[in-house]
């Protein structure tokens, strides 16, 4: 089996649009967490959102190229380059290597929306012009970055819920550690617009504290109200180690496991202990490490009571007595989705080279199933050499993957 | 509308939407091969002189539609 590791990343979210924006809202414990007063007017219960700002691309890239890209492809387009720019691959590269591309993405409702309306005032496919079938369809982040980036390999989209990303970089370390693969760019995209996210409004699931943006997301809290939507996009750079020391890139850290479950149970949207357990437990098992071994951990935590307690009780039986650090990012980021899993990697990856953990925000009283967990609250300076990235979605699908320092 | 107004219209979503150069809009220019105007790109042409000029273009009609030039008399030919 090969060895995989990270050779780029690139970030565009709430936080920052470049490693070291985040890098800085991270360790200061900054939200992105802002008000869109229109939700409430569309007929949201909540206008709460993660304020992504938005790219400008006209005069970047040629409008053959842009036409295609929905809005999550665009942030995806601008971490992919932030990425592949850190690991060191230029057009020249690209065009003459097999290089794939999996990314984790959920939806596109606004081409979808769009395109209806003018189906229902035209009666006219005719009218609709080309730009939404290639913004429409869930593979628009890969189609469209494979054809801007000229990528030659595996080319696909992963649709997990809130755990794409996460499964993303799993199945490009498989692809890369089978030997199908050398160079994988991975990722995760999340569209921010709100026609993406009434349908998750629907449910009640999202944060009505609108009196205060910055204390809506609180991971762990006991008066947590819900989770705040939010997007844009992540991406690494996953290499084959041999392949990575050969041409002399800077390895972040190395992919060591990836361990997945599905919870099995009746409820659509019910966490699980047992299943995330299931997940982590074989994470570490494919990365031969213990329990003891991690030293962080990025907690799915979205803020929401059940999501929370089925992953504090999972984390609890497994971690307690443990030193790894833990931390939800999702206090400051909301709930990225699509693209969390991927993202919390970039986070992670950041903490390790800068030797914090990003604190827990709002995290102000915990329930009995946080109470027992080594929670950072505040940044905590410090060493980080492995850790374990949790991602859950719908439907009970579970990612856990765990990255390590190279020493 | 005016021969001037339909050519300048035409001119402006050339520049905006399809974002050719200026330089290239001359009225002997070839669609395709000058202008660099695709297939998908005509999908949209389809939208903008819906919007613009309020007639929808039928494929039939642009057959030998290979110019600038011509591409302009044939919209004078529907607005007018």
């Amino acid at each position: 089996m090969r060895r995989v590791v990270i050779t780029g990343m690139g970030i565009w979210s709430c936080l920052g649009t470049d490693v070291e924006q985040v890098k800085e809202s991270l360790k200061g414990g900054v939200s992105g967490i802002g008000i869109e007063e229109i939700r409430l007017e569309y007929g949201f219960q909540s206008s709460l959102t993660g304020i992504v700002e938005k790219p400008v691309l006209k005069g970047m890239i040629d409008r053959h190229l842009r036409r295609g890209l929905s809005e999550e492809a665009e942030y995806a387009f601008m971490a992919s380059s932030q990425a592949l720019e850190m690991a060191g691959i230029d057009d020249g590269y690209l065009n003459s290597h097999e290089v794939g591309c999996i990314f984790g993405n959920d939806s596109s409702a606004k081409p979808v929306i769009e395109a209806e309306r003018i189906m229902q005032e035209k009666h006219d496919t005719e009218l609709l012009g080309q730009s939404f079938i290639f913004q429409a369809m869930n593979s628009t982040v890969t189609m469209n970055l494979s054809t801007i980036f000229h990528l030659k390999g595996i080319n696909f989209t992963v649709s997990a819920a809130c755990a794409s990303g996460s499964h993303s970089i799993g199945l490009g370390y498989m692809f890369i550690r089978n030997g199908l693969q050398d160079m994988v760019l991975c990722g995760g995209a999340q569209e921010t617009n709100l026609y993406s996210m009434a349908t998750f409004d629907a449910i009640g699931a999202f944060s009505k504290r609108m009196d205060n943006p910055a204390a809506a997301s609180r991971p762990f809290d006991r008066d947590r109200d819900g989770l705040v939507p939010s997007g844009g996009a992540a991406a690494l750079v996953l290499e084959d180690y041999d392949h990575a020391v050969a041409r002399g890139a800077t390895i972040l850290a190395e992919v060591v496991g990836y361990g997945f479950s599905s919870n099995g149970t009746a409820v659509i949207s019910q966490p699980s202990d047992e299943g995330c357990e299931r997940a982590m437990r074989m994470a570490l098992r494919d990365a031969d490490l213990g329990v003891g071994d991690i030293d962080y951990i990025n907690a799915h935590a979205t803020s929401t009571r059940q999501g929370d307690m089925y992953e504090a009780i999972a984390l609890d039986r497994m971690f307690r007595g443990e030193h790894a650090l833990i931390s939800s990012t999702k206090g400051m980021t909301g709930h990225e989705c699509w693209m969390a899993g991927a993202s919390e990697i970039v986070y992670s990856l950041i903490m390790m080279r800068d030797n914090f953990v990003a604190p827990n925000v709002n995290l102000e009283n915990r329930d009995e199933y946080s109470a027992p967990l080594n929670l950072a609250e505040k940044t905590v300076e410090t060493r980080v050499d492995t850790v374990l990235s949790n991602s859950f979605g719908f439907g009970g699908t579970n990612s856990a993957l765990i990255i390590k320092k190279i020493q | 509308m005016t021969r001037t107004e339909i050519e300048e219209k035409v001119k402006n979503f050339l520049i905006e939407e399809i974002e050719i150069d200026e330089e290239k809009i001359v009225p002997d220019a070839k669609l395709r091969e000058d202008l660099g105007i695709d297939s998908l790109d005509f999908v949209d042409i389809v939208v903008i002189v819906e919007k613009n000029f309020g007639f929808k273009i039928r494929q039939e009609e642009m057959i030998g539609v290979d110019t600038l030039k011509k591409f302009c008399d044939y919209i004078e030919t529907k607005v007018n």
